[in-house]
């Protein structure tokens, strides 16, 4: 355990002003970008398919972007949409990944040649 | 066990054993409970979620609404933090789900050997993230200097000139946006002279980060916790040297990014994504 010992030392016991650059409570995309990307992966016996911090991202703006538009013209239609209530929502889900992720390639390439970058 | 059966166990990390007080008071997901559950010389941190796997569409539906999502993060991280404040943490992904605590520890004797390899690169060192920001300049010709907006006084061909302008202009800012991105890149590979191990991370995402400017390099460095000072003076000093971008150092954090110690190592990405 001398481990531990060696461990505590280098820590400052004060969340607030152990940190570098930050604020105590750490920015969300630093966060979910650790726990939704990284740490060690286990197969638990519950599947839960995360949606990767990218996919998250595009899922963000399009919702957002939504429900600004519907706020604008107010509707609500995304109480009834199965892509964003909780019935049906399963198949939905991994319809939607695709058409993001097919999205996401397209706007990356387009991003290239934009910036004239190799690849 | 029936009981079991009820109930689901959320594991948030694995840890050298450490006192059984500090997780007094510790709330986690959905404000449950935290324990530990101990197999020889590891534990899994754990809290019991009032949840079954018939209620899996339930926890699948809650980490897509942003709001729920952000809520479970935070108290994932928070958990881990705490123990990573007390021990030798391996992190985990969120959301890893087992039937029951005996299931957890069939986990921990399972994967015994990957789990006390990964603790012994991990013991005595912290994550510190790494993000350099650069104001790179638009190839689009409606914003950045010049424009097109100058009058061609005179010249016998101004389709022509405007064409070839706007020509010189692209190449201009693609290599001063890629002098800026190598110049990123050679630090990331600067500061990983000092560190243990590093992992070039995707860029982050302007909508996520909220951070208007180009995130040219997203590092993480495992550093020696009696190197964190130099390696941080180090960082900073690299702050000043390049001037059009900003360096930003999170952390210490739980080595999330070395939890996994046969990542694919790579050099660092230019610009991403």
């Amino acid at each position: 355990m001398t481990e531990l010992s060696t461990w505590t030392t280098g820590r400052s016991a004060d969340d607030a002003t152990g940190r570098y650059g930050s604020p105590a409570a750490p920015n969300l995309a630093d966060v979910l970008e650790r726990v939704l990307d990284k740490g060690m992966v286990i197969a638990g016996d519950i599947k839960i398919n995360l949606l990767d911090i990218e996919l998250l991202t595009i899922k963000l703006r399009l919702l957002v972007a939504s429900l600004d538009k519907a706020k604008e013209i107010g509707i609500d239609w995304w109480e009834h949409d199965p892509a964003l209530s909780s019935s049906g929502r399963s198949r939905a889900l991994e319809v939607e990944n695709d058409q993001l992720r097919k999205r996401l390639d397209e706007l990356e390439a387009a991003a290239c040649v934009d910036r004239g970058a190799p690849q | 066990m029936s009981a079991d059966l009820e109930r689901a166990t959320y594991t948030y990390a694995i840890a050298r054993p450490f006192h059984p007080s500090h997780l007094w008071g510790v709330r986690g997901v959905d404000g449950t409970a935290v324990h530990v559950v101990s197999d020889d010389a590891l534990v899994a941190v754990v809290g019991t979620l009032p949840f079954t796997g018939a209620d899996e569409v339930a926890l699948r539906t809650k980490l897509e609404d942003p709001a729920e999502l952000e809520a479970i993060a935070r108290a994932h991280h928070a958990v881990v933090e705490t123990v990573f404040e007390r021990s030798v943490t391996l992190p985990f992904r969120l959301a890893t789900i087992h039937d029951s605590e005996q299931r957890v520890v069939e986990m921990l004797r399972a994967g015994r050997q990957r789990f006390d390899q990964a603790l012994a690169l991990l013991a005595g060192r912290v994550e510190i993230g790494v993000k350099i920001y650069a104001d790179l300049v638009s190839s689009s010709p409606t914003s950045g200097r010049g424009g097109g907006a100058v009058e061609d006084e005179g010249s016998a061909d101004p389709g022509r000139d405007y064409l070839r302008r706007r020509r010189e202009q692209l190449l201009d800012r693609a290599s001063a946006n890629r002098r800026i991105a190598d110049a990123a890149a050679r630090t990331g590979d600067t500061l990983a002279r000092l560190a243990v191990d590093h992992r070039y991370h995707r860029a982050q995402d302007p909508r996520l980060s909220g951070v208007t400017e180009e995130n040219v390099l997203n590092a993480a460095y495992l550093v020696d916790v009696t190197s964190i000072e130099s390696f941080v003076a180090l960082a900073r000093s690299l702050d000043i040297d390049l001037a059009e971008t900003r360096v930003e150092i999170t952390g210490p954090w739980p080595p999330y990014s070395f939890a996994e110690p046969d990542a694919p190592q790579g050099a660092a990405e230019t610009i991403g994504r």
